[in-house]
């Protein structure tokens, strides 16, 4: 059923999962870490008219015996009482929050829960059959630990719900970490088990938070094989990064055949991101989710869940990084060309920044990295190093 | 940190009386490159690695050895008397007996008896440990004037900053002996506002300096 809005041909079959309350979740106005950035994406979607309210459907919570899945009783119920403030600040922070990183705020444990209940949302929208797709940018919080809050993230809502696939619908899960930090919480969730595949593409850690995320980490026991990592050089541009992603993917998928593909789609892997420092362009924003979704069709009857995640120039880039997104889950053409005026209108006010007014980023965007060609062949040695893995078993088959 | 912290407890040994067929089986059985020869009430009389053994028999490919070689018996052929340690020296000093004397294991030695051993692999893990490079953080380079009571000054600005300091690794400045290059793992992922405090306080900043934005 395709009907006519705009510049866009909508085909329904991909869901947002949005709600007001998924704001609740805020360390503080000056925290780098800003949920407005799913309001700007949102009404960018909108004005483009790419988005209609009946696409949008409210994320539930999740409920304790479901945070459970992936998280310590003890560890949750230290969250709880931060968040009514009926604990002191130094006896929290062996549980990771009140650091200056992931401070306590008011209602933490249910702003965290309802980020969880947004991506089992997604999954039930997904494994249940009514979508193809689903997409929650409240998630991706991929730090979490099992008891332990890191890196702005409290709760890990990937490593819950891929818990929760398999216990409810015995899939096997593929989940792609594309954000510029090291899947770390989620790789380290599923490091043993043989039926959920984690791949992380990253800056390298050797100066970067969290610091993991080696090609050498390949899983443990029987779940060795089944984490990939790729971590990309500093100052690693779209093509390097690009290249990286594309092989990565196809060979993995197609070795480790997923009945469902989770993707965590951090937009800080962008020239102007303030945390991290690798030299992508709003082109690979484009880029990842078209080939999420092509694996999807191939080989998962086009089962897609897509989260957010890392995204902390929240004006220039993180709006249009994930109203491509939303737009390549739908089928839509690339938008080209100027952002609708009414959004750039209503935000530029509000905005510290210029912000960019088009699609496209400005060209040039930055001055030429002088080591480019060391950077790329050593991406290269790099990918081909992780990928050998699966490359040698499928020579001796 | 003392080397009891780190050495390895449950060390294989063998006896002078033992032969180069035993200590091949039982370091492959193993999987480890040191064996201490000890007597029965537990002194190291000497030390036997894989090398020393490879040096015997050469390869078990060839059909010309002797062999007779797997009879000798260890006593001929082990180095006597090896360097040893003791469980309270400083893990940091028996780095410098590995290194100046270029061996691969260090046996632990008190009241005369074999109590551990430390092996080449146990002290790098222990240094990449030092190093915090297996833990969630940030790596920040600051360029620092080589004078006394400077790293209180640069610390100062972490202890502003409510940042949890992981390693601190000093290091000569290769263009200018004048400073030193300190390189520091904070436990934070947005260590923007330290850096903030560090260029502030007048520190150059190396790393993250990343050309095109300030
Ligand atoms: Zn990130």
């Amino acid at each position: 059923m395709a009907e006519c809005t705009g510049n866009f041909v909508m085909k329904k079959n991909a869901v947002f999962i949005y709600s007001k309350e998924q704001l609740g979740y805020s360390f503080s106005d000056s925290h780098p870490f800003n949920q407005k950035r799913i309001v700007l994406t949102l009404d960018l979607l909108k004005k483009s008219g790419a988005i209609t309210d009946s696409d949008i459907i409210a994320p539930r919570t999740a409920t304790d015996d479901e945070l459970f899945l992936a998280h310590d009783a003890k560890f949750i119920d230290v969250v709880k009482k931060a968040g009514k403030g009926e604990i002191k600040e130094a006896a929290c922070e062996m549980y990771g929050i009140g650091t200056e990183d992931t401070p306590i705020f008011p209602n933490m444990h249910e702003a965290s829960a309802m980020l969880v209940g947004g991506t089992l949302t997604a999954v039930d929208e997904v494994m249940s059959g009514r979508a193809r797709h689903a997409l929650n940018l409240g998630g991706g919080l991929h730090h979490g630990f099992k008891g332990r809050a890191s890196g702005f993230c409290v709760y890990n809502d990937s490593s819950v719900a891929i818990k929760y696939i398999q216990q409810k619908y015995g899939a096997r899960v593929l989940y792609i970490d594309t954000d510029a930090h090291h899947g770390d919480g989620v790789q380290w969730s599923f490091y043993d088990d043989p039926d959920v595949c984690t791949v992380s593409i990253h800056e390298t850690g050797r100066y970067l938070f969290p610091g993991t995320g080696s090609i050498t980490e390949r899983g443990n026991g029987k779940g060795y094989g089944t984490s990939f990592n790729f971590p990309i050089d500093a100052f690693t541009e779209d093509e390097s990064f690009l290249e990286v992603y594309r092989t990565a993917i196809k060979e993995i998928t197609e070795h480790f055949k997923p009945d469902v593909i989770l993707t965590q789609n951090g937009a800080d892997a962008h020239f102007f991101d303030p945390l991290t420092h690798l030299y992508g362009t709003i082109n690979i924003f484009h880029e990842i989710p078209r080939l999420a979704r092509e694996m999807a069709n191939k080989y998962c009857e086009g089962r897609w869940i897509a989260v957010g995640g890392g995204g902390y120039d929240i004006w220039r880039v993180v709006p249009r990084a994930w109203a491509h997104l939303w737009i390549e889950m739908n089928g839509l053409d690339a938008p080209t060309g100027p952002l609708p005026t009414d959004w750039v209108k209503r935000w530029q006010s509000e905005s510290p920044v210029s912000l960019i007014e088009t699609w496209e980023d400005p060209v040039p965007l930055y001055k030429p990295i002088p080591r480019k060609e060391e950077i790329t062949e050593k991406n290269a040695q790099m990918l081909e190093q992780a990928l050998q893995i699966i490359r040698e078993k499928r020579e001796s088959c | 940190m003392l080397i009891e912290e780190i050495m390895k407890l449950d060390v294989v040994t063998l006896f002078p009386s033992n032969t180069v067929k035993d200590a091949l089986e039982i370091m492959l059985e193993n999987k480890i490159r040191h064996l201490p020869i000890i007597t029965e009430d537990q002194a190291v009389v000497g030390i036997i690695t894989d090398r020393d053994l490879k040096e015997i028999v050469p390869s078990t490919m060839s059909d010309s050895i002797d062999k007779n070689v797997y009879d000798i018996k260890l006593s001929e052929v082990m180095t006597k008397n090896p360097i040893t340690a003791h469980p309270m020296d400083f893990v940091e000093e028996s780095a410098v007996v590995f290194y100046t004397n270029q061996i691969g294991s260090l046996p632990i030695v008190s009241n005369n008896k074999l109590v551990g051993i430390i092996t080449e692999t146990d002290l790098l893990y222990k240094y990449i440990e030092l190093t915090g490079a297996h833990q969630p953080g940030s790596q920040i380079e600051v360029r620092v004037p080589n004078i006394p009571g400077i790293l209180f000054e640069v610390s100062k600005v972490f202890y502003e900053h409510k940042t949890n300091v992981l390693s601190v690794l000093v290091y000569p400045d290769k263009e200018n002996s004048a400073n030193k290059i300190l390189v520091i793992r904070i436990k934070t992922m947005n260590p923007l506002q330290v850096i903030d405090g560090l260029k502030t306080a007048g520190f150059e900043v190396l790393w993250p300096n990343v050309p095109g934005i300030s």
